[in-house]
């Protein structure tokens, strides 16, 4: 493995193959850091994990995930945010939809080039939500609102760090 | 002729038609939600997967706040407990008078043969954490439907009024705060008896008294107290302090800003009153005088 800047990473290292249940597991560790009691500026700036989580296995394993984890996902969030019933169903559908149309392009691209798209597609997917909320009578809170976007973005490479970690062959100690 | 696939490339429904699936499957949600609430129990349904999520979520919250109590300093006991022995006493005077209060007015409504103030209960809660959904101002209760916490019950603290309960799952409750935008609170004025609508703006802090002429009788610094007129809040709580009054005779409404009371980010704990005695059946209009119905619920103005 080699350590330096994250423009170096390659996305396209050899990985072991995923097992679904490495991709539940993920999904559900993101749904509990969603789930956190978080309050003030630090809810404010969170990312959306499952948001971030979903998008990470549309774009680099989407023949293994679709739309309907992304939509159960967004029918919880929307139970834990006490937000509309089907909001986030619908901005991670839309969201597994982008994911999975571009996955061939953003994955041609290095970690930073990456973020680009991700922010842009995270950035959709709030705007989703909030044309939802609009059309509902709600009112944009504050240009703070797509701050989650921004530090979802920029989480993208410790997300790729983290997801592949488990998934890089170990080293064969007969193999020197 | 019509070219098909061989089976072995088969990949099931285009992604196009898969996303308007599920976008059309959560719009009919959404729909259903916003308009007629069609999705409450199914919400309880999915409340009751996710509570032991949520549980262990709030694990490491509950350790550090845990260790940091552990380390309370002997000077801040020392003086909340002074704090509360003083409160203590000066509220056990007020009560002292209160009881003769309350003999002398159950007489004198049972001489006016009026009807009889309901006893109330109350359910002391803790608040778990304030809501994620940025576009409303809530907070989550750790007491729920296996509490006997009611939809609609009004949440106070120990200054004033905090909000209303506005969802009740089973074991925790969502309680919309008055600085919440949908949430509108009848107040009367103290001094002077006035009535008014308080409505939340959205954020903490501040609150609009909206609908009242521009040459009102209001002042910087009246207080306003539920009114008791709606059936959801009692009589008499604290909600609010006048903190800016701007009258400008070019609008037919002055501009009235107050600051609440209560702080739901000051303390931990609060009570949920009991839901009030149902009021009597609003009078049926007649065929023959039959007006044009007034828009309680307009939100336009202000």
């Amino acid at each position: 493995m080699r350590i330096g800047g994250f423009g170096h990473i390659s996305s396209e290292e050899i990985l072991l193959p995923v097992r679904p249940a490495y991709i539940a597991l993920t999904l559900l560790g993101a749904l509990m850091l969603n789930l956190l009691p978080l309050t003030g500026w630090v809810l404010a700036v969170r990312p959306d994990f499952v948001a971030l989580a979903l998008l990470y296995w549309g774009i680099h394993q989407p023949r293994k995930i679709g739309f309907f984890p992304a939509w159960l996902l967004g029918l919880a969030m929307d139970v834990a945010d006490g937000s509309l019933f089907g909001q986030h169903a619908l901005a991670y559908s839309a969201m597994m939809f982008a994911a999975i149309f571009l996955h061939r392009r953003v994955s041609m691209f290095d970690l930073r080039h990456q973020m680009l798209h991700v922010l842009v597609i995270l950035l959709a997917m709030q705007l989703i939500v909030l044309g939802v909320r609009e059309a509902a009578g709600g009112e944009l809170p504050g240009w703070w609102y797509f701050l989650s976007s921004a530090t979802g973005a920029l989480l993208w490479p410790v997300t790729h760090v983290v997801f592949t970690a488990p998934l890089r062959p170990r080293h064969d100690p007969d193999d020197v | 002729m019509e070219y098909t696939p061989p089976p072995f490339f088969k990949r099931g429904p285009s992604l196009l038609t898969r996303l308007s699936f599920f976008a059309a499957l959560s719009l009919i949600l959404l729909y259903a939600d916003a308009r007629f609430h069609y999705m409450e129990s199914m919400r309880k349904v999915v409340a009751v997967v996710l509570y032991p999520l949520q549980q262990l979520a709030s694990v490491p919250g509950e350790l550090g706040s845990r260790v940091s109590n552990f380390f309370v300093t002997q000077s801040s006991l020392q003086r909340d407990n002074e704090r509360l022995a003083r409160d203590n006493f000066l509220n056990a005077g007020l009560l002292q008078t209160q009881q003769a209060l309350i003999a002398e007015n159950l007489h004198l409504r049972a001489l006016l043969e009026m009807q009889e103030r309901v006893e109330q209960s109350s359910v002391a809660a803790e608040v778990l954490y304030f809501g994620r959904d940025p576009f409303g101002r809530k907070v989550i209760l750790d007491k729920g439907q296996m509490q006997d916490i009611e939809e609609g019950a009004a949440v106070v603290d120990d200054t004033g009024l905090i909000g209303q309960v506005s969802r009740v799952y089973p074991w925790t409750s969502e309680v919309a705060l008055i600085s919440d935008r949908e949430q509108v609170v009848p107040v009367q004025i103290v001094r002077n008896g006035l009535r008014a609508v308080l409505f939340g703006v959205g954020y903490d802090g501040a609150l609009d008294l909206r609908f009242m002429p521009v040459n009102a009788e209001i002042e910087n610094g009246d207080v306003l107290v539920t009114s008791g007129i709606d059936g959801v809040y009692p009589a008499g709580l604290p909600v609010a302090v006048v903190s800016n009054i701007e009258r400008n005779a070019a609008y037919p409404f002055a501009r009235i800003t107050c600051t609440p009371t209560a702080g739901v980010n000051r303390y931990k704990q609060v009570l949920v009153l009991s839901r009030l005695a149902p009021l009597p059946d609003y009078p049926q209009a007649t065929e023959s005088s039959k007006p044009v119905k007034p828009r309680a619920k307009s939100r336009k103005g202000g």
